[in-house]
């Protein structure tokens, strides 16, 4: 739970907000803000998960720091949003163990990499490690398929499941009825709005990331580190399908479906992720929220880490380390689908329910002013 | 001596940014001298919100068309004559290209908002407000090279022929001069000078709030007027409305004023009322209230509601004083229970029963109270009862240099000062003299911004 200081402070800048509505034609924010008097618990998780932190609102402000209003609603709203992640994650203990910690999460990674690598090494000897991997078939002579399918299955089924609860929570939190997000037109409105990340346009010219001039890298950056991951699930699923309904067993040609989408997807998350870090490195820091700064961290590197690492497979699958390439790239999977639920990765699942909502609510609206 | 720039604009808002934008595409090295620091500059730009301007047909966010008869008609209704027919025309007809001027310079307009059917035809909105306006200016003319000195107020402008000119700034406590080729005054007026008020208005000067800048002290305007520049309007009056009396002394902005006058009745520090809540929309209206509470004992006043009228207004930015009885209410507020009591009764014994309808001049009115309340007149009867505490805000000054439609800033014994030039505030109440027009500060700022910029540059490089 938000604590109620910062619920209160929330309450205290969006009264400001509220008074002024120069910032309206931003983003949803302000026009969701403005069909409110008062804000309370559900109202400030709302409002704070509609925000895509693109900083316009900040240099607009006249009553930024040090004016007595201190408002500053980009970090504000951060630190609801980590908050947010941090209590409707399932189950607590992990959320609290992963929350801002990217010590934990690189420890997290070590560990699965070492776990994978071990057990290969116990189960399967060194032989298979130490080798290439060109033959059909030859990457379940390291990890068989069962062995290598089993846990993704259920790490997969894990994320999955831990952020599907975690939604539901949010969206009963926010006093919204689960019925409600059967809205077709709602839905279809909120979906342009997130794959179009149609808030980062800071209202036409782009955001003021990193700086306080508009620029449009940051949309573009996580553009390519969205259809990047896009394309890899193509590549996983693809593969599945060959694996399974044709007989036919990785590693994959080079100019195959799964190798082709997998390697594009690769390298946009790697330009992306890349890109987006240095965005952050370069940032102004005013408006910034130091603990979702760690969360973001968090999650790129480990994003990063994992096509990189599947990348190098790639580019190694026929020397010797083919087989420790593999391994360490399971390992880092691994820990990235372990993490998913507790870091940034969740602001996917809470922005999509704040969006919904949002449309939700003005389509509410729109019909009272007719009526 | 050779001029280190060829303009130095004393200001860092919207005309003088302006002015350099206009002077630098004309050829001329500019300097600008901002009194702000970087985070506070751009003057009271950076509250506004909208520019009036004149155009023919719908274009970018404005539906309909605003032509100059009915812009001048406008102009004459609030200031009731006061304004220079030739300079005011002159500015409506330029203002006709500001819409693509100022969107050309990096601002961007606000579109009409999803869900609400509300376009205007006469102001068109900055995306983000005034300060993104500012913003998006001041990268341009980063862009076009310009240097920029924050935190150096302009305290005397030597006027004379190229090499003779000369601009005395202050930064840091240290007085410093830079030799000009012309000089932009675009600093603003003089309301932020409580001294200078003083004069004026004695103690009640620091009772007011100045809703914009804390930087408008009008030093380069009185410099040039004591080296004989012609002062035009009246020194003591100013534009103001009723502001929350919590807010800050300075920068308050668009967030303290309070809506709330029309739906219930205003009392001032003796429980009384005095004068009619009622004449007239608000909008007609909120502009005379700065005024009359300023002529209020303390300057101060109070807003009285009751719970029916809670939701009637933009939401407040502090909370209402709060109370079931109307003596508690009065207590909150340290007012005389009694005669607040006695105010509030004889003013529900003298409402007309009526319909009431906000959205126009209802029926709903008093009768038989020496201050009548015309329209929307609703006993006061439903707890919790509650209140705001008012006082003057005030937006800007009338008092300033006097120029021609060149921009050239008059000399009294006649003829131009040679190489001065004025745009903004520091020149606007030749145009408006009195009263006010929503948006139009930002109209004569950018007009003679501009052409301050230009003729400047133009003398400069003669």
């Amino acid at each position: 739970m938000p604590s109620p200081d910062l619920i209160h402070e929330v309450e205290r800048q969006l009264t400001v907000c509220n008074a002024c509505r120069y910032c309206e034609g931003y983003c949803a924010v302000f026009p969701a803000m403005e069909l409110r008097r008062t804000f309370d618990e559900e109202d400030v998780i709302h409002l704070a998960n509609l925000c895509f932190d693109c900083r316009a609102c900040y240099n607009a402000c006249p009553y930024t720091p040090p004016h007595d209003y201190a408002i500053n609603i980009p970090q504000v709203m951060a630190e609801v949003r980590v908050e947010t992640y941090r209590e409707y994650a399932t189950p607590g203990f992990l959320s609290r163990l992963f929350q801002g910690n990217t010590a934990v999460v690189a420890l997290v990674a070590l560990v699965s990499v070492l776990i994978v690598f071990g057990s290969v090494l116990a189960l399967q000897g060194g032989d298979v490690v130490f080798d290439d991997l060109t033959e059909e078939g030859s990457f379940y002579r390291v990890i068989p398929y069962t062995a290598m399918i089993l846990p993704a299955l259920l790490l997969s089924g894990w994320w999955l499941v831990a952020l599907a609860i975690g939604g539901v929570r949010f969206w009963r939190a926010t006093n919204a009825r689960a019925g409600q997000l059967i809205d077709a037109r709602s839905f279809l409105r909120a979906s342009k709005d997130a794959f179009g990340l149609e808030y980062l346009k800071g209202g036409g010219d782009g955001c003021d990331y990193p700086g306080p001039a508009k620029s449009n890298a940051r949309r573009w950056l996580h553009h390519a580190l969205v259809w990047g991951v896009l394309l890899d699930l193509v590549s996983t699923t693809v593969a599945a399908v060959y694996h399974n309904f044709l007989g036919d067993d990785a590693p994959y040609a080079y100019l195959s479906i799964p190798v082709v989408t997998g390697t594009a997807g690769g390298v946009l998350i790697v330009v992306g992720g890349l890109g987006l870090l240095w965005l952050k490195r370069v940032q102004d820091m005013d408006p910034a929220n130091r603990r979702m700064l760690a969360l973001d961290y968090a999650f790129l590197l480990l994003l990063l880490l994992t096509s990189a690492t599947g990348l190098v497979l790639l580019a190694g699958r026929e020397t010797v380390a083919a087989g420790t390439l593999l391994t360490v790239h399971l390992g880092i999977v691994a820990a990235l689908y372990l993490a998913l639920p507790y870091g940034k990765f969740a602001h996917v699942v809470y922005r999509y329910a704040a969006l919904i909502r949002h449309h939700i609510e003005m389509e509410r609206e729109a019909g009272k002013m007719l009526g | 001596m050779k001029p280190a720039y060829d303009v130095v604009v004393a200001g860092g808002g919207n005309a003088a940014l302006c002015a350099t934008m206009e002077a630098t595409r004309g050829g001329a090295t500019v300097l600008i001298l901002e009194a702000a620091p970087k985070y506070l500059r751009g003057g009271n730009s950076r509250h506004t919100r909208n520019c009036r301007y004149m155009h023919d047909g719908p274009e970018f966010n404005l539906v309909g068309t605003y032509g100059e008869d009915e812009f001048f008609a406008d102009l004459l209704q609030v200031t009731g004559g006061e304004t220079n027919e030739e300079l005011a025309r002159m500015t409506i007809r330029a203002s006709k290209d500001l819409g693509s001027w100022i969107e050309g310079n990096g601002v961007r307009w606000q579109g009409p908002l999803k869900g609400t059917l509300q376009l205007s035809r006469t102001n068109a909105f900055f995306l983000g407000g005034g300060k993104a306006l500012v913003n998006a200016y001041y990268e341009e003319i980063e862009r076009l090279g310009v240097d920029v000195c924050y935190e150096a107020e302009v305290c005397d402008i030597v006027p004379g022929e190229a090499g003779a000119m000369s601009v005395a700034y202050e930064a840091a406590g240290v007085t410093q001069t830079v030799p000009a080729g012309a000089v932009v005054v675009a600093s603003g007026g003089f309301e932020a000078n409580i001294e200078w008020l003083a004069e004026n208005w004695g103690e009640a000067a620091q009772n007011f709030a100045i809703r914009g800048t804390a930087y408008n002290k009008g030093r380069s305007m009185s410099a040039l007027m004591d080296r004989g520049a012609k002062a035009i309007g009246s020194p003591r009056e100013f534009h103001s409305i009723a502001v929350d009396a919590r807010g800050p002394q300075f920068d308050g902005g668009i967030v303290t004023r309070l809506d709330t006058v029309p739906f219930g009745i205003v009392v001032n520090k003796e429980g009384l009322r005095f004068s009619d809540e009622g004449v007239d929309f608000w909008p007609k209206r909120y502009a005379s209230w700065g005024g009359l509470i300023a002529q209020q004992p303390g300057q101060v006043a109070f807003s009285l509601l009751d719970a029916k009228m809670a939701n009637e207004f933009m939401p407040s930015l502090y909370p209402p004083m709060e109370a079931q009885s109307i003596p508690e209410l009065a207590r909150a507020m340290e007012l005389d229970p009694e005669v607040v009591t006695e105010t509030v009764a004889r003013f529900n014994e003298a409402v007309v029963d009526g319909t009431y309808d906000p959205t126009a001049l209802d029926g709903c009115r008093t009768e038989g109270l020496e201050i009548a309340k015309s329209h929307w007149a609703r006993r006061i009867d439903t707890p919790p009862f509650m209140a705001y505490p008012l006082r003057t805000g005030i937006t800007f000054s009338y008092r300033c240099l006097a120029v021609d439609e060149r921009a050239r800033v008059l000399a009294s014994n006649g003829g131009a000062i040679p190489g001065v030039f004025a745009a903004g505030e520091a020149m606007a109440g030749n145009i408006l003299g009195r009263g006010y027009l929503a948006g139009f500060g930002m109209t004569i700022g950018s007009v003679f911004g501009r052409i301050a910029g230009r003729e400047a540059a133009k003398h400069a490089l003669a």
